[in-house]
């Protein structure tokens, strides 16, 4: 499996590590309240189809990254930056 | 008062006692590249801090995947928003728009030369190294077997290899592995 980093390029899945679903790109406010924080840290949706997930690309850049695949195909369709052009609110 | 001795201290280099190391065509040495500081420009000061690197040092910030300066004083791209400055010390000028760090102590830094060094780095690295590829002033940030570091072409058949000091010897018996492997190959 290779996946490409915005800044490194095209390389081996062994330089990735993976951390899950791109939910920590919107981290709700500290007064979001309980419903919102508990859906956050716990609660994740299980999509037939695309998903977005944090890879970091660790034994390289350091970049974090959001890898938009499809769970049914297994296609990578895209990567980009985490940061506020992956969506994030920050 | 009575005098009181004072040790001389000597600087151990990082590969002391392993290198330099010939094996075949292929000769691995360590380099003391001088001061190493990396350099990460704050939020939107990136074009601000290549130009208070050029007036201070002569080199602007490098793209990622490159290396600009020259032997003596290089500026390696290190990572995201990240360089790494090898040889000067620092100018007071760069804290206006970069965050700085003395990184001298922490890099084991070698340099791997000869014409199968690409053979070598092969056995080791998941990145494609060869020249057609990878050319004089293009750097990496990848693997060297199961060790993060940093690869950067110095010249046709010589290579920069940046690996945490710590891991110094680690980075020497998996270079001397495949070097002895290439060379028995003939
Ligand atoms: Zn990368």
């Amino acid at each position: 499996m290779r996946l490409t980093c915005p800044l490194c390029g095209e390389r081996d899945r062994r330089e990735f590590y993976y951390q899950g679903d791109a939910v920590s790109l919107n981290r709700p406010s500290p007064e979001a309240g309980v419903d919102a924080w508990d859906d956050y840290v716990h609660l994740r949706d299980n999509p037939a189809g695309e998903t977005r997930d944090m890879w970091q690309h660790e034994g390289g850049c350091g970049a974090w990254i959001v890898v938009t695949r499809n769970t049914v195909t297994h296609e990578v369709l895209g990567t980009a930056l985490a940061g506020p052009a992956a969506g994030a609110r920050i | 008062m009575e005098d009181v001795p004072v040790v001389e201290l000597v600087a151990k280099s990082p590969c002391a006692g392993l290198l330099p190391m010939t094996v075949g065509e292929v000769t691995l040495s360590e380099v003391d590249l001088g001061v190493l500081t990396s350099v990460a420009p704050f939020k939107g000061q990136r074009k601000a801090a290549s130009e208070a690197l050029k007036e201070a040092h002569g080199m602007a910030l490098p793209a990622p995947n490159r290396a600009t300066g020259r032997e003596q004083a290089r500026a390696i791209w290190f990572g995201r928003d990240m360089a790494l400055l090898a040889g000067p010390l620092p100018d007071t000028s760069l804290t206006r728009t970069a965050a700085l760090t003395d990184q001298s102590d922490a890099w084991a830094c070698v340099t791997l030369a000869g014409r199968p060094a690409e053979d070598v780095l092969a056995r080791l690295v998941p990145v494609d190294m060869r020249a057609a590829h990878f050319k004089r002033g293009h750097t990496v940030r990848t693997q060297i077997m199961h060790m993060n570091g940093s690869i950067t072409r110095i010249g046709a058949e010589s290579f920069l290899i940046l690996a945490f000091r710590a891991m110094a010897a680690t980075l020497v018996h998996d270079l001397k592995q495949a070097m002895e492997g290439v060379a028995a190959r003939g």
